[in-house]
């Protein structure tokens, strides 16, 4: 581990064309992280509207919010991001631990691979009956 | 040693928990939506179930651990997102007090929300 490499600053998106697979990586960690604990603030206000008195207004708030295939697409993308954000975040600890260091860019490219065949094989599941 | 580019307080307390929640979320994430997507498909998803479930102490106790988790996870990697693009002084001090303020609003609100999934009644 003697070796220094100079990457120059991510945080300079301008330079995105010379980015490399763990510069990415680390984008992406950062992106799909905003987007997650911005659904967990709106999670719990819409949830919060949704809990009255009343036990249908759950019921139906739920049910006409699946109604709305925007809703449905949009629930794809949040599990192409939790599940991106889940096996990139085990791929850090890793190598938070030493492990697999000199292999980043192909666990990186691994986790695109995984996230990718399981958001095709969710599609199914998160539009049933929505047409 | 290979020069280690980070903002975070390698060793510190905050470092570290941002790791163990990580670990925890790993799994409470992944079975919350497979539970209420795969198991129960939202769009069934009525009160009476939500109510059948957050009734059990496992489940509930499962539940507030996550929201904690994910809400200090999700908040401490903001604060830290942001500290990486160069805030400092007053600025961070400020952030971090804001971001704390609605940490502990987004709790108790979800406490509260949860209590009210589970059928309790509080003032």
């Amino acid at each position: 581990m003697a070796d220094t490499y100079n990457r120059g600053k991510v945080e300079d998106f301008g330079r995105w064309k010379e980015f490399s697979a763990g510069m990415w990586a680390w984008i992406f960690h950062k992106f799909t992280g905003w987007v997650l604990v911005g659904y967990l603030f709106t999670h719990i206000a819409v949830l919060s509207t949704a809990t009255a008195p009343d036990p249908a207004t759950y019921t139906n708030t739920l049910q006409g919010l699946e109604d709305l295939l925007i809703v449905r697409l949009l629930e794809v993308g949040l599990l192409a991001v939790a599940v991106f954000h889940i096996l990139n975040g085990i791929r850090l600890l890793f190598v938070d631990l030493g492990v697999g260091l000199e292999a980043q860019d192909k666990s990186f490219y691994a986790s695109l691979v995984l996230t990718g065949a399981i958001t095709v094989a969710s599609v199914p599941t998160f539009l049933a009956g929505a047409f | 040693m290979a020069e280690h580019y980070t903002s975070f307080d390698r060793g510190g307390t905050r470092w570290l928990l941002q790791r163990v929640t990580a670990v925890f979320l790993i799994g409470a994430l992944a079975f919350h939506f497979f539970l209420l997507h795969f198991v129960n498909h939202a769009a069934e998803i009525t009160f009476a179930g939500t109510q059948a479930r957050m009734s059990q102490w496992g489940y509930f106790a499962t539940m507030i651990l996550f929201l904690i988790a994910a809400t200090f996870h999700g908040v401490n990697g903001v604060y830290n997102a942001l500290v990486n693009q160069g805030l400092d002084g007053t600025q961070k001090k400020a952030v971090g007090a804001v971001l704390t303020l609605a940490s502990v609003l987004l709790i108790a609100q979800g406490i509260r929300v949860a209590l009210a999934m589970a059928g309790i009644t509080v003032i």
